[in-house]
């Protein structure tokens, strides 16, 4: 790849096919400067033209929303990693600079420390604290370091979505409105001498109130092991990374965080996005920013370990065939939303997942993947073999065979029958209120296995999940019936697996059979075992 | 002395079948409990045997094609058929579904000219039709686009240095083929036989490629035909490719399994290496990228203007010129790439009106350098 230096001519052996323009002498932009760099697919910069190019990126996004008004306080988030080192710096340097344009706001710096999580000793921890508190004093902002363990210690506030409108900032006369209104609720406030949004502070503003208590620092980490698999430990670490810092930004009074509008009041502004991990690390390497390391959940993880990695080897080994896929991903994404659902596209919205608060994706239409999404795992089991002797009978839906008597799911029938294949479809009226908390989170995922009276007995499906939870206590050998609850954030689905029966839970699969095996290996995974399928269909011809 | 012939002779039959395991006996189909399970069906695990697995499959079709509405009934349907397993498993299962839901089939495949694959794949299509005994129509490119076959085009775009662009070629004309032919034999629908692994893959592509517009439309069942052209959509949309070839393998389907000879230079190949990746680390990846797909809509800034008809042949085009004729007046001028990537400077001398997605920031020398 390209090397910073004089090493520039030559070309990667085997590389694609483009010419290397790094042939030139000079600078593509002043022409002058020897090029240290290669940005791009093949413009080299000097060192002056590129530390330009780079705030110019820095300050470009931050004007270009028009989101931080003059005086505010922003607070930015501080990992340690070149990203948010490189980020914190430009502040730095905006704001001491006395160039025309001067960054006019009031920054504060917060980092936290995610040791539990990664399960780092108490004596790693206090050494990189002590490496951050040096940085820290080198900035000179007002700083705030906490450790993750404090999320257990968060007022249920946190979670709540204010419902505020984001002002439109698309004129230029909204943009001036707002920033009026913003400074006279500032004298307000300043007179008032009280926020109308904070909460009574836990711990003293500056440096943390103490380490953390083992016991916190335990909870923490048995959390995080009890998460089965690297992905869902990451996404776990971010949203509760985020909350922290949510948190820390509403009881302090920054309005603006730099690091989506989901959250209503704060708002997250991430300027370093449009800046490749190339261009950061060389300048961080050519102007000297202080950053310190901190091994997070995924380092040494193999590709495989997790979405995330995946994804991350992916993207990086494409960029280096085509240099433009990060940030063509990156606008592609910029450009879509979340689709209306059809015909109520001025529906309120609906409910929001606890977690993250994205809307739920709650599927009342029939769609087709709907149907389609027979899931991986869990499955709707057959129930004991009673039934199955009367084989050919379409049993009525909803109804529990083999027990005599159901209980509370046919007492409200949340079917309607399709009218085309009379293919139960769960109506509306199953998600009315009053329904548990949990089954709330009802999404397309209700996989519901149905065989279509084509050629094939039908088999007749576990009852419905019902709002009655008395209803499904108390049954053994009930199939277990399955809800997923998917939780769509901007292309990442969260899928939680809720079996609502013994029988359905994690673990062995039941296979339906006279005896009601178990297969002993543990969850499957999606890839078919074929070496069953390879080794029966050779004896298939005799047995058909 | 014992010789040799005396010993009593072992017999074995070739290859050893598998032994019974008493620890773990092969589990009986979930489905009818009666046959021994043949397979485990990949998405959800459950076991079942060959005659349930395809009734399974073919139940989810027809609830696709229902559930959806995609078939009325009384439709004429032209089945792009390509000899692969795709297609074929679509055209039995649309046949052997064809009196319940009342319509009427007709295959029509297309002949890209590419020499030493299309023909063999032409020649199992000729067959399945005979046996099936459903009409076929053979619509070739060289007839219909002014004597181009995919052949001519891939040499006719291989010297610029970069890879060849033959698949997107090769996508556009194809459409506009199939569509020709289902007009030829009359038809009010086309059904095309991409499986969920194609969707996902598709979804993949298009985020890579940049193309939001394509993202924002792809999701669903298929399109409704607008602007004159034929309603098309995919049935087999929902089931993924292992499923569709173990279909084949129970019914003992005889289909053209090569890959096109193009093939290793297509984008799509990174799309499919990361969707494998993908399903290897989170199965139901495949179908939660369809899903979602579904929901994706453009954001109302970056919108572009209502598309308008094509100058030459009146199809749906949102600049002067749809994408075929584009594409054709390149490779006629003999400036192939004239139609390929954004802006498509030069190719027409009023300017249409651009789209409203931003041009990429740098110059042009950052775009991507793609085989698609």
């Amino acid at each position: 790849m390209c090397e910073v230096g004089e090493d520039y001519r030559e070309s990667a052996p085997g590389g694609p096919p483009l010419t290397r323009p790094g042939r030139e002498q000079k600078c593509v932009k002043c022409k002058e400067g020897p090029p240290v760099v290669v940005i791009r697919a093949g413009d080299a910069f000097c060192r002056d033209c590129f530390k330009v190019f780079y705030v110019h990126k820095f300050r470009a996004m931050l004007g270009k929303n028009r989101l931080i008004f003059p005086g505010e306080k922003v607070l930015l988030a501080w990992s340690g990693g070149p990203s948010s080192s490189s980020m914190v710096w430009q502040v730095l340097e905006g704001l001491s600079r006395d160039s025309a344009k001067r960054l006019r706001f009031v920054p504060g710096v917060i980092y936290v420390d995610e040791g539990a999580a990664c399960g780092r000793s108490p004596e790693d921890r206090a050494r990189t604290l002590v490496e951050v508190e040096q940085v820290l004093q080198r900035v000179g902002f007002p700083s705030h370091v906490i450790a993750l363990e404090e999320v257990f210690g968060l007022p249920p506030s946190v979670l709540r979505c204010f419902a505020q409108e984001p002002e439109s900032v698309g004129t230029e006369g909204a943009y001036k409105a707002a920033v009026d209104s913003f400074l006279q609720q500032q004298c307000v406030l300043g007179a008032a001498g009280e926020e109308p949004w904070s909460q009574p502070r836990p711990q003293g503003p500056q440096s943390l109130a103490g380490p953390p208590t083992a016991v916190q620092t335990e909870a923490l980490s048995r959390l995080f092991d009890s998460v089965k698999t690297l992905t869902a430990k990451e996404e776990l670490l971010q949203t509760l990374r985020t909350h922290l810092i949510l948190h820390v930004a509403r009881t302090h009074g920054y309005s603006k965080g730099f690091s989506d509008e989901r959250h209503g009041d704060v708002v997250v502004v991430r300027p370093m996005r449009e800046h490749t991990l190339k261009e950061v690390a060389f300048y961080n390497r050519l102007f000297a920013v202080p950053s310190v390391f901190t091994p997070a959940v995924d380092t040494k993880a193999p590709e495989k370990a997790s979405i995330h990695r995946l994804m991350e080897a992916f993207l990086l080994r494409l960029q280096a065939q085509f240099p433009s896929t990060v940030s063509t991903v990156y606008r592609t994404s910029e450009k879509l939303v979340k689709a209306p659902r059809d015909g109520c596209a001025a529906s309120p919205p609906g409910p929001r997942c606890l977690l993250c608060l994205c809307t739920l994706d709650v599927d009342s239409a029939d769609s087709a993947t709907a149907f389609g999404a027979q899931t991986s795992s869990h499955l709707c089991q057959m129930q004991a073999p009673g039934p199955q002797a009367e084989a050919g009978t379409p049993t009525t839906l909803c109804c529990c065979p083999g027990l005599g008597g159901a209980q509370g799911c046919c007492s409200s029938p949340p079917w309607t029958p399709c009218r085309l294949t009379s293919w139960p479809r769960p109506s509306s009226a199953a998600r009315g209120p009053g329904a548990s908390r949990r089954s709330k989170r009802i999404c397309w995922g209700t996989a519901m296995m149905r065989r279509c009276p084509v050629g094939a007995e039908v088999r007749a499906l576990g009852p419905h999940p019902t709002r009655n939870r008395q209803a499904r206590t108390g049954r053994q050998g009930q199939a277990g019936c399955l809800w997923l609850s998917t939780c769509i954030n901007k292309n990442v689905l969260i899928r939680k697996l809720y079996s609502t029966h013994g029988a359905g839970r994690a673990g062995p699969l039941a296979v339906c059979g006279a005896g009601q095996r178990r297969a002993p290996q543990g969850r499957l995974a999606g890839a078919a075992v074929l070496r069953q399928a390879g080794g029966a269909a050779a004896s298939l011809p005799t047995a058909q | 002395m014992v010789s040799i012939f005396s010993l009593p002779r072992i017999r074995r039959s070739l290859p050893f079948p598998p032994r019974p395991d008493p620890e773990m006996p092969a589990p009986q189909c979930a489905s009818c409990n009666k046959a021994r399970a043949a397979l485990r069906r990949p998405r959800s695990g459950q076991a079942l045997c060959g005659t349930c697995f395809c009734a399974a499959f073919e139940a989810e079709v027809l609830h696709t094609v229902v559930a959806g509405r995609l078939l009325p009934p009384g439709a004429v349907v032209a089945v792009g058929a390509s000899g692969g397993k795709d297609s074929t498993v679509l055209a039995h299962v649309l046949r052997e579904l064809a009196p319940r839901l009342g319509i009427s089939l007709r295959l029509v495949a297309v002949d890209e000219g590419i020499g030493g694959y299309r023909d063999a794949a032409l020649a199992a299509v000729r067959r399945q039709a005979a046996r099936w005994e459903l009409p076929l129509t053979v619509v070739a490119y060289a007839d219909l686009f002014g004597g181009w076959t995919m052949d001519a085009v891939a040499r006719s775009t291989a010297g610029s240095g970069r890879s060849r662009s033959c698949c997107t070629f090769c996508g556009v004309l194809r459409r506009r083929a199939l569509e020709e032919g289902a007009r030829l034999v009359g038809a009010t629908h086309v059904v095309t036989g991409h499986n969920a692994d194609d969707m996902a893959e598709t979804v993949l592509m298009n985020f890579l490629r940049g193309d939001a517009g394509r993202l924002a439309r792809g999701g669903g069942l298929g399109s409704p035909g607008e602007g004159g052209a034929l309603p098309r959509c995919r049935p087999l949309q929902l089931a993924s490719q292992k499923e569709v070839v173990l279909y084949a393998h129970f019914r003992r389907l005889d289909y053209f399994s090569e890959e096109c000879v193009y093939a290793p230079e297509a984008f799509r190949g990174h799309a499919r290496d990361l969707l494998k990746r993908l399903e290897a680390a989170r199965p139901s990846a495949v179908l939660d990228l369809v899903h979602s797909a579904e929901r994706l809509a453009l954001a109302p800034a970056a919108r572009p203007p209502p598309p308008g008809a094509c100058a030459r042949c009146g199809a749906l085009a949102s600049r002067a010129l749809c994408q075929a004729c584009a594409l054709l007046d390149g490779l006629n001028r003999g400036r192939p790439r004239l139609a390929i990537g954004k802006g498509r400077r030069g190719l027409d001398e009023d300017g249409p009106p651009r789209e409203a997605e931003p041009e990429p920031s740098g110059p042009p020398a950052s775009e991507p350098v793609p085989a698609f």
